[in-house]
């Protein structure tokens, strides 16, 4: 036998939580392209999220910022020299808008994920544990916000929640309401069909048989399993998010320049620059969107990957195996077994 | 039954040239946890016409062994050393090679036949697959000449009817039935050496017989040299020539199989042996002569219970249990036997509360099950314990040990945290499991160890009856005697009745005082253990006793006789 001997303590080591964490944990069992996916997926994601943190400290300008000490701010002026990225037809910084834009987004994308994770887990959690009448109900309308275009629905849920108003809370809530109304019934769907699943799994029979209340099983047995694809679905449809923003935005549904900055309404501004030869104004904002989308992509994929033993690359056999060797965990465990 | 000897042009002769030679085989598996070396140095060789068995626990790398022979690694694995088919190397040849080795060199049998067979084709076609795969010389197999051969292969097999069976599609066959026709896919290009991986796990008993019957007539009347990987010991000595134990990666020993099961030289192997179940010894009913514990309060009876699962539109509804009546009386171990679809399972859980009766009447504890509501039920729980079948899914995997076990303990008596903390712990003592273990995850235990915290949740209430449903069919056999070992040391200290669920007579006869065999959703028979194990009165009790294998070729032999003559053969 070529294994090194059983140490018994390796069974007790615990994993740190860190760890275990989502991404963390995907980092570290990923090889090769997969591995060089997930890197590039974070480190444009993390650049975004630092740009709307220190967006203050990085921005030169307010993003509604027309004037300084030296006077008003040039229209049109290309870049270079005091507007790094050169300023739009309203004499906005596009620089700044950029950066401001993405605390913007990422606001969005925060609301709007977090009020679709919860209203579709519970939602989906209840409809697929319960069953009968409620799951065929909710099942039926989850079905009617499918058959609508996502976009349309965003737009409606838009005007109904906002009135036309358009300052930074109403605006940002109106289209992160908007979305979240899109991405419900996605939530919804994957928790119910996991509650489902697991709700035929010995470990909630037994549940059942110890007379455990159904709040009780939902709660501690299903919940805790049934949402370990969230960080997937979290991050493809934060970039959705961020798409669903900029189309609202672009078809002058977003936030007004006066209370936020927001890429989709500065391309839309950008439209009828593009004839006289204007490229900046248009090009920034929309990079930074493609950025994002890309970066958060980019991470959902990898993770999508990651999480399926098939799909998962793995360093090939044969070459030095680093950390407890799982056979001489196995055979610790058999001989205390057997003895 | 019998087989039709269909013209069989390539005979091979038992010439004793080995058919398959394996040197210093090694396979590496790359997994997330680093290295796992599943088969470390195995040599071994199959002459013609030769049955080997290949046993071992789960773990021990006969299956990989076995997929090696037919090139069938998933990528991930890499091997060294040499594995010879008529002179070629598996491992290094190329892939177009290995084609033409695979169906026409060596086929293999699978466990699961239901898997095995592609379900939208007819088993004909999926025959004349191989046989049109392998036309050798460019030239092509026409349809009507490879349905021909299907015919024949299918006859060979001993399937009824095999001209118009051909054209059948795998649902309309039994499971027995499958697996023939797996066989005979196996068999269509003659091969000289058939895989066999667990051919009988899946099956019944009485279905197995059959098929160990067939494979023993496909070496008699072919040649053909069987490797057959199994960790049934009673398989082993019915079919085996010469077997070769391995545990861990390695071959621990090789012996013919007379020689292996007189005398082991091995203490891996003896162990092991002594671990099997045999029917007939060790039987907790021994020197019993009338029903024990009817002193005792009864704390399950069912009177003309039946069970029915509703049919689909326009199909009448299926009945799993059928006018079943019997008792279940304080501190008595109830064993309940019967092959799958039998309508055990489905008995105990109707007692635990998970399926609804729908005639008769089930009384559990003084509650009538016949209209069972879920509050009114609730506290009756705390006096019912079950374990299931695979202790690996019947364990949230999100949950620690101790908060599994304790689970039952907070719903029902909202205990401190520091006092359930202390009852699981005993518990945990109490069936041999050291207290420290209550921090670990599911994951962290092996199978038997994760099947005695599932038996100290299910006794942490003290509860009055126990439904063990299959509690050890998913453990490997020196853990599950353990198991078991544990199971009739706690009955004893703890006093509760029991509901014993199995298929394995013998494990039945070890822990149960009274027996009842269930067939088609009725119970045949029912009686003390050891009456019912050695003179058996129903014909379908005769025989599932008769079909079961025991792990002494000498003995299974002679049973095998008997076996025949049941049959009327």
């Amino acid at each position: 036998m070529s294994t090194p001997t059983p140490v018994s303590s390796t069974v007790h080591r615990r994993v740190p939580l860190f760890k275990r964490l989502p991404v963390i944990s995907h980092f570290n069992k990923s090889v090769g392209l997969q591995r060089t996916m997930l890197v590039i997926g974070l480190v444009l994601t993390g650049l975004f999220l630092l740009t709307a943190i220190f967006a203050p400290l990085v921005a030169p300008y307010g993003f509604a910022q027309l004037s300084d000490n030296d006077g008003s701010f040039p229209t049109q002026d290309p870049p270079g020299g005091k507007h790094l990225w050169g300023t739009t037809v309203g004499g906005y910084d596009v620089f700044s808008r950029v950066i401001w834009g993405s605390q913007t987004a990422i606001f969005v994308i925060v609301v709007a994920v977090v009020l679709s994770i919860f209203a579709g887990v519970i939602l989906g959690l209840v409809s697929g544990y319960l069953g009968g009448w409620l799951d065929r109900i909710l099942v039926v309308v989850a079905d009617a916000i499918y058959a609508f275009p996502s976009l349309l629905v965003a737009i409606v849920m838009a005007i109904v929640i906002s009135g036309g108003e358009s300052n930074l809370f109403g605006g940002v809530l109106a289209a992160a309401i908007s979305i979240t109304v899109v991405f419900i019934p996605q939530y919804f769907r994957v928790i119910r069909a996991e509650t489902i699943r697991l709700k035929a799994e010995p470990f909630v029979e037994s549940a059942k048989v110890v007379g455990a209340s159904n709040v009780r099983i939902m709660s501690r047995h299903i919940y805790r399993n049934a949402t370990r694809t969230l960080p997937l679905i979290f991050t493809l449809n934060a970039s959705e998010a961020i798409l669903t923003l900029a189309g609202l935005g672009f078809l002058g549904f977003g936030i007004e320049p006066s209370s936020a900055a927001e890429w989709g309404f500065d391309l839309n501004k950008a439209l009828a620059d593009t004839t006289s030869g204007i490229w900046w104004t248009g090009v920034f904002p929309g990079l930074a969107i493609v950025w994002t989308v890309l970066g958060l992509t980019l991470v959902g994929e990898s993770i999508n990957d990651l999480n399926d033993p098939r799909l998962r690359g793995r360093k090939s056999a044969g070459g030095k195996g680093s950390g407890p060797d799982p056979t001489a965990v196995a055979q610790a465990a058999l001989q205390a077994e057997v003895r | 039954m019998s087989i039709d000897i269909g013209s069989v042009s390539d005979r091979h002769e038992a010439s004793g040239s080995p058919v398959l030679e394996i040197e210093n085989l090694k396979v590496t598996f790359a997994t997330d946890g680093g290295d796992v070396y599943a088969v470390k140095d195995v040599s071994l060789e199959v002459k013609a016409g030769e049955v080997l068995a290949i046993v071992g626990e789960s773990g021990s790398g006969k299956t990989v062994t076995a997929k090696t022979i037919l090139g069938l690694l998933p990528e991930t694995a890499t091997s060294g050393g040499a594995v010879l088919i008529n002179g070629n190397n598996v491992i290094s040849v190329s892939a177009a090679k290995l084609r033409q080795i695979r169906g026409r060199d060596v086929a293999m049998v699978f466990q699961e036949p239901s898997t095995a067979l592609n379900p939208v084709f007819t088993v004909g076609w999926q025959i004349a697959e191989g046989i049109r795969a392998h036309a050798g010389g460019g030239q092509r197999v026409s349809a009507k000449e490879a349905k021909t051969r299907a015919i024949d292969a299918l006859r060979k097999v001993g399937i009824p009817d095999p001209e118009n069976r051909v054209n059948y599609y795998p649902h309309q066959f039994s499971g027995g039935q499958k697996q023939r026709v797996v066989i005979a896919a196996a068999l269509a290009l003659n091969p000289g050496l058939i895989v066999a991986d667990e051919p009988t796990t899946a099956l019944d008993v009485t279905v197995q017989a059959e098929i160990l019957e067939l494979l023993r007539d496909l070496r008699d009347k072919y040649g053909t040299a069987i490797v057959l990987i199994t960790h049934n010991m009673g398989v082993v000595a019915d079919l085996a020539d010469r077997v070769v134990v391995m545990y861990q990666g390695d071959v621990v020993e090789e012996a013919p199989a007379k020689t292996l099961f007189a005398e082991p030289r091995q203490d891996y192997t003896k162990k092991l042996l002594a671990a099997v179940p045999h029917l007939g010894r060790n039987s907790a009913s021994e020197g019993m002569t009338e029903r024990a514990h009817q002193g005792g309060k009864v704390l399950v009876e069912a009177k003309d219970l039946t069970i029915e699962y509703p049919g689909r539109l326009g199909t009448p509804a299926f009945k799993a249990v059928d006018g079943v009546s019997f008792t279940v009386s304080e501190g008595e171990v109830f064993g309940l036997v019967g092959e799958s679809g039998s309508g055990k399972t489905t008995i105990g859980r109707a007692i635990a509360g998970l399926n609804r009766t729908t005639g008769g009447s089930l009384n559990v504890l003084g509650y009538e099950m016949l209209n069972l509501k879920e509050r009114t039920f609730k506290p009756l729980r705390k006096e019912i314990g079950f374990v299931f079948q695979d202790p690996a899914a019947s364990f949230n995997p999100q949950l620690t040990i101790g908060d599994c076990v304790a689970e039952p303990l907070i719903i029902h008596t909202n205990p401190t945290p520091a006092q359930a903390r202390k009852r699981v712990g005993e518990l945990l003592e109490s069936v041999q499991l050291p207290a420290s273990y209550a921090d670990r995850f599911p994951h962290e235990l092996s199978g038997g160890q994760r099947q005695r915290a599932s038996l100290a949740r299910a006794l942490i209430l003290n509860p009055k009856l126990l439904i063990a449903d299959e509690p050890t069919s998913a453990l490997d056999v020196s853990v599950q005697a353990k198991v078991l070992e544990l199971f009739k040391e706690i009955q004893l200290e703890f006093g509760f009745a029991a509901l014993f669920i199995s298929h394995d007579l013998a494990v039945v006869d070890m822990l149960s005082h009274w027996v009842g065999v269930l067939y088609k959703g009725k119970l045949v028979e029912q009686g003390i253990g050891h009456d019912v194990m050695g003179a058996p009165r129903h014909d379908y009790t005769k025989r599932l006793i008769a079909s079961l294998p025991v792990p002494d070729p000498a003995e299974q032999a002679k049973r095998r006789e008997d076996h025949r003559t049941l049959l009327g053969i």
